[in-house]
């Protein structure tokens, strides 16, 4: 085999796993964002947490229907999205925090929301086509997600004093892993390169001035805790990815080879 | 002027058979929006015959839409019926759907069943910060209005009030 090949097979390689883990972003909120079914705080709130979480579930079977194809070893997006363990998930690790009550959902999404329009508005520049034509889906959603999560940052915020503080906790608590938000490693830098993937630190300048006026607004601080944890793009989570996928993926393991 | 008319018209001479399926997959509606059919919706993209194989390709409204394998199964089965075997549902990624392709006789029908269409979307109007102009009651055509929640029953509807004859309806917003 001539080396010009073995470097084609690197590459394909690395945009499999760049897709893969745009949808186990994609995967593990939306599954987070679906325990609100049956008990949000009222009715028309809880319809709006499951559309969101189908929008991102959606999501994530295009990204993994497409590593899948790209990668041409037979592997469906079900077969991506419950056949691996904690260790080969590669999502941000905010994605994965638990629901928290209604504040620390709120919190996580409007901070994600504000990042996915950035980073969707990139993608669909990408020299890939399929990753640019995912997210030209993705980026009509996430701006109507953003719209009403905007919303409930400014209604908790400037709201009550319970909900004031609530909110403003919420953000204190997830604060620290928002950093990995904007952290690439050497093979994401050689696909930013290359036109594939997006530059996410380059998103950061324009992430925290959106979230600092919005926070403004709605009267809270915007928090400024040292503290920071990364680590989901290497497969290194928290104790919580454990439990979300043993939910996740109770079928296969009860019963493998299980299909609808 | 009903499908089945439509259908049998495409038998006679001077129709060509994409005229036909396009007559038959007017049958195809959304089903949780009855009164529309695909084409209507704009998820319609293309039919093409190759021999006896049938390639109808559509798109996806929005990512984690429920509706689409209801849809692709109702298209097998509505050309099945009529005699096709070898049927291909394709799905497009690109260009993503917009609700700009429904068309007028599709928007009609959604205010007469109650449900307010959307706007047109003409470049930025339904980005997040701009809140877009009114939504006219289905009912009372009243554009004094406002929004319940920004979504409804569904992923493509809000939960809309009329202000004017006081009853809740639902907005397919656009996208
Ligand atoms: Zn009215």
């Amino acid at each position: 085999m001539n080396s010009k090949a073995n470097k084609q097979d690197a590459n394909k390689q690395d945009i499999v796993n760049y897709a893969i883990a745009l949808g186990d972003d994609s995967l593990t909120l939306g599954h987070r964002l679906s325990e609100w079914s049956s008990n949000a705080p009222f009715l028309e709130e809880d319809l709006a947490l499951t559309n969101v979480a189908l929008d991102f579930i959606g999501r994530a079977m295009m990204f993994y229907s497409y590593a899948g194809e790209a990668e041409g070893a037979g592997r469906s997006e079900d077969d991506i999205a419950y056949l691996r363990d904690c260790r080969q998930y590669r999502n941000l690790l905010i994605c994965e925090l638990p629901i928290g009550d209604f504040a620390d959902t709120m919190a996580r999404q409007f901070l994600i929301d504000v990042y996915d329009v950035g980073f969707y508005t990139e993608l669909m520049q990408s020299v890939d086509e399929t990753l640019a034509a995912i997210a030209a889906k993705a980026i009509k959603e996430s701006r109507y997600h953003l719209r009403r999560s905007e919303q409930w940052i400014k209604r908790l915020g400037d709201g009550t004093g319970e909900s004031h503080d609530r909110i403003q906790r919420a953000f204190n608590d997830v604060w620290g892993y928002t950093h990995e938000l904007f952290e690439v490693d050497k093979i994401e830098e050689s696909l930013i390169n290359q036109g594939i993937a997006v530059d996410r630190p380059a998103l950061k300048t324009d992430w925290e001035r959106c979230v600092q006026s919005v926070l403004n607004e709605a009267t809270l601080d915007t928090p400024d805790g040292q503290w920071s944890i990364r680590g989901g793009r290497a497969g290194l989570h928290t104790e919580h990815l454990g439990y979300l996928l043993a939910e996740l993926q109770f079928m296969q393991r009860a019963y493998p080879g299980l299909e609808w | 002027m009903n499908a089945a008319q439509n259908i049998a018209d495409t038998a006679r001479p001077g129709y060509s058979e994409i005229e036909r399926l396009e007559a038959l997959l007017e049958q195809v509606t959304d089903p949780e929006i009855p009164v529309v059919s695909i084409h209507d919706l704009g998820i319609l993209r293309d039919i093409s015959l190759d021999g006896d194989r049938v390639t109808v390709t559509i798109t996806t409204t929005y990512s984690g839409c429920p509706a689409m394998s209801t849809i692709r199964a109702d298209i097998r089965q509505t050309l099945a019926q009529a005699g096709y075997q070898d049927v291909q549902v394709k799905q497009s990624l690109s260009p993503a759907w917009t609700t700009d392709w429904m068309t007028a006789q599709g928007r009609e029908k959604l205010r007469e069943y109650g449900i307010a269409p959307p706007q047109k979307s003409n470049q930025g109007h339904c980005a997040m910060i701009s809140p877009g102009t009114a939504v006219v009651c289905p009912q009372c055509g009243s554009e004094r209005t406002e929004c319940i929640s920004e979504f409804g029953s569904t992923a493509c509807k809000a939960l809309y009030r009329c202000l004017d004859c006081a009853e809740p309806f639902d907005y397919f917003k656009c996208i």
